[in-house]
């Protein structure tokens, strides 16, 4: 229940963002974090960004997303 | 030299899913034993709580709209899965703010939001609410369940039941929350408390470090995740939190009521609030019987304790919530093995 995934911010609107989680683009709310920019990495959960995190460990979990992602490409071949 | 054994607990499902996955269990030394606590919402949501989402959603024109895992806890009689199938219209929403435009899309039904959840959740409902207020939601209503850790935390660490050597505590609860509330808990209970992220090497790290405030003999507070977790966590989240809920006593399965670990809407929102709108019947709620949740969530039992465990319960029909959740002891057992 408290799964939070990281996710890079590719645009920042007023009280939302879109987010790319590994290649999958989303839309959260903003609207319970302070400071976000155009290329944070945020902790998403339930559609909102929490909290912001460290970029080493946001883009080690985004390539695996992105390899998930890969991979049922392929399945799906 | 014979070790003395110590008992960590973790507190998060999402953790009790980590350790159980990754296997780290089977390589610790038999002197440090891991147990889970009542970290997952779905668990720990009262029999009651549940019976009442089921009567609201087989009301007339009701929507009940909740998060996945809520909808196959089995209440007393049936589940919020059963009635669906019967034809009553229970929704799963990936987010509070799905459940709202559900209600604006619908403005001749009832939408009801059944919330669960700890601190990272809870804001995020309090929130959509203040959004509600704005766009004049009056069709919208919420079932408040939603549980502070801390009350909980605090039982545990002071229960003569079971002794708890450590605590890995949640890291997305800490990201709101910071690690400062924490601290009473580690001085008051004498209790070596680790913040810890969900990689294995995140949960190892946690489990390093409280081994060493153990043999060191000191009881502090530690954050393992600190790429997410600051001492002052969320302010901003944690002020929308206040300005639409405020504590209150809340039951919890398996821990009975613990005084101000829930929350209840403020006046200025009570008229969002789903107990006040619906006045219905409930069955007496009654426990599963031979289901051992209760003790379970308390880490008295393992789930390897239930005689219905892999037998009469399974994720495919499970009998207690701790086999429905996906972060549920017994979904993560009789997954990955004890």
């Amino acid at each position: 229940m408290c799964l939070a995934v990281p996710a890079k911010i590719k645009e920042v609107k007023s009280q939302s963002a879109v987010v790319d989680f590994g290649g999958v683009s989303k839309e959260i709310s903003l609207g319970i974090l302070d400071g976000v920019k155009r290329g944070d990495y945020v902790l998403v959960h339930a559609g909102f960004a929490i909290g912001k995190v460290g970029k080493a460990e946001a883009e080690d979990t985004l390539k695996l997303l992105y390899e998930l992602r890969e991979v049922s490409k392929q399945d799906l071949r | 030299m014979k070790v003395k054994a110590v008992t960590l607990m973790e507190v998060c499902g999402t953790h009790t899913m980590a350790i159980a996955r990754s296997g780290i269990k089977k390589l610790l030394p038999d002197s440090v034993r891991l147990i889970s606590g009542p970290g997952c919402p779905v668990c720990v949501t009262a029999q009651k709580d549940i019976d009442l989402a089921i009567a609201i959603a087989k009301e007339k024109d009701v929507i009940m709209a909740t998060f996945g895992d809520m909808i196959r806890v089995p209440g007393t009689k049936e589940s919020l899965y059963s009635i669906k199938a019967q034809g009553k219209d229970v929704r799963v929403v990936y987010s509070c703010l799905d459940a709202l435009q559900i209600a604006l899309a619908n403005p001749e039904k009832k939408v009801v939001f059944m919330g669960v959840g700890f601190e990272t959740t809870s804001p995020t409902v309090a929130l959509t609410l203040i959004e509600a207020k704005r766009r004049r939601a009056d069709n919208f209503f919420v079932l408040s369940n939603f549980k502070l850790i801390f009350p909980a935390l605090a039982a545990l660490a002071g229960s003569r039941k079971i002794e708890i050597d450590g605590f890995i505590c949640p890291g997305h609860v800490s990201v709101i929350t910071g690690s400062i509330p924490y601290e009473k808990i580690a001085k008051n209970y004498k209790v070596p408390c680790v913040i810890t992220g969900f990689d294995d090497n995140d949960i190892l790290q946690g489990i390093k470090l409280l081994i060493g405030q153990i043999n060191s003999g000191e009881q502090k507070v530690e954050i393992a995740y600190k790429r997410a977790v600051k001492r002052s966590g969320n302010t901003k989240a944690r002020n929308i939190l206040k300005a639409v809920f405020r504590p209150a006593d809340s039951e919890w399965r398996g821990l009975g009521i613990i005084k101000k670990s829930g929350l209840a809407l403020r006046k200025e929102f009570r008229c969002f609030d789903a107990e006040r709108e619906f006045k219905v019947n409930l069955p007496k709620p009654r426990k599963p019987k031979g289901c051992i949740c209760g003790e379970v969530l308390q880490g008295i039992s393992s789930p390897v304790d239930c005689r219905l465990f892999k037998k009469a319960c399974t994720p495919q029909s499970p009998i207690g919530p701790c086999m429905v959740s996906s972060e549920g002891t017994c979904a993560a057992y009789y997954k990955y093995g004890a």
